[in-house]
């Protein structure tokens, strides 16, 4: 596979061929297809990773190197999608408890967006992810699987549900479909170019 | 799925500890931070002392002849990503690889970009 030219720190990349990775982030609640989602669209690839439980106490405690204890394991699945030589996508999906949100400050920086996969029979479950796209002003998407046995709600009636702005996509899909993941994805790229072009709203708390 | 929460954590996210070990139980790693998308690559510098390097080390500078993600790299070597992380890092220091922060890191990312990655997934 050619990649492209890789860049040595500190040169000026510009005009050069060279590798580019992208990242989007998948949230949402335990179950809801995150990870079929990313299967259907993308080689799928585990991932393990772990951090620290407290933070704060390792910087307050003098205990240099012995901090084994203190780690929690976590595992993750991420896509990876080629759309050039050049040009690699990233999907990562993790937990949308709280608990995780660890993990999502480092996966945010810098990513193109988001996307909130939802279950319309446990809406709740995404409460907090939307929260968190919100306060970082990270651009998201709303896509909703169509579980089977689940009853098909009107995408506006899920707006007020979920309390979101007029303007933010939200969209049926079946996570197992792959024009469908595809078209989720599609969806969420659109929406990051319309915001994009528009004006930068600042001053928002 | 009733099990998929178990799943993610702890022991049955994998082992953590023995990894560990092969970072002399170091948990965190030296100079500058990096991205789970930041770009690794091989420098191609000789090696002092090919035996001083843990198998793990060569395992990941290999990989990286070809420029690869940390996030790659820690799925090939199948290790937590924070043991690959220092051995990311101890790499660096000995100026075997270069580590580059993704485009997208310093800045939001470019409308030209985004129309590459939308013609890209309608093309999939």
């Amino acid at each position: 596979m050619d990649y492209g030219v890789f860049d040595a720190p500190g040169r000026s990349p510009a005009g050069r061929s060279q590798h580019r990775a992208i990242k989007i982030l998948l949230a949402g609640g335990f179950g809801v297809g995150k990870t079929t989602l990313v299967g259907a669209v993308s080689e799928i690839r585990p991932l393990r990773t772990e951090e620290p439980l407290t933070e704060g106490s390792l910087r307050t405690d003098s205990t240099a190197g012995i901090e084994a204890k203190t780690t929690t394991t976590v595992a993750m699945d991420f896509g990876r999608i080629s759309l050039r030589s050049d040009l690699v996508l990233y999907l990562f999906g993790t937990p949308g408890q709280q608990r995780f949100w660890f993990m999502w400050d480092e996966l945010a920086i810098g990513a193109l967006g988001a996307v909130v996969l939802a279950d319309t029979r446990r809406l709740a479950d995404s409460f907090p992810a939307i929260d968190y796209f919100e306060r970082r002003e990270i651009p998201f998407i709303v896509a909703l699987n169509c579980f089977d046995g689940a009853r098909r709600y009107d995408t506006e009636d899920v707006r007020l549900a979920l309390d979101l702005d007029p303007g933010l996509p939200i969209i049926l899909c079946d996570a197992r479909d792959k024009e469908s993941a595809k078209q989720v994805l599609i969806t969420l790229v659109e929406h990051v170019l319309l915001t994009a072009s528009e004006a930068p709203v600042s001053g928002i708390a | 799925m009733p099990s998929n929460d178990e799943r993610w954590l702890d022991a049955e996210a994998g082992p953590v500890v023995r990894p560990y070990a092969l970072t002399q139980g170091r948990t965190r790693h030296t100079g500058e931070s990096f991205d789970l998308i930041a770009t690794v690559m091989a420098t191609n510098a000789l090696i002092a002392d090919p035996s001083s390097l843990a198998p793990e080390h060569v395992s990941v500078l290999q990989l990286a002849r070809a420029p690869t993600t940390v996030a790659d790299i820690a799925s090939d070597v199948d290790l937590p990503l924070g043991v690959v992380r220092i051995i990311l890092a101890d790499l660096r220091e000995l100026g075997l690889i270069a580590i580059r922060t993704p485009v997208a890191m310093a800045e939001r990312i470019d409308q030209r970009t985004l129309r590459e990655v939308l013609n890209g997934l309608r093309g999939l």
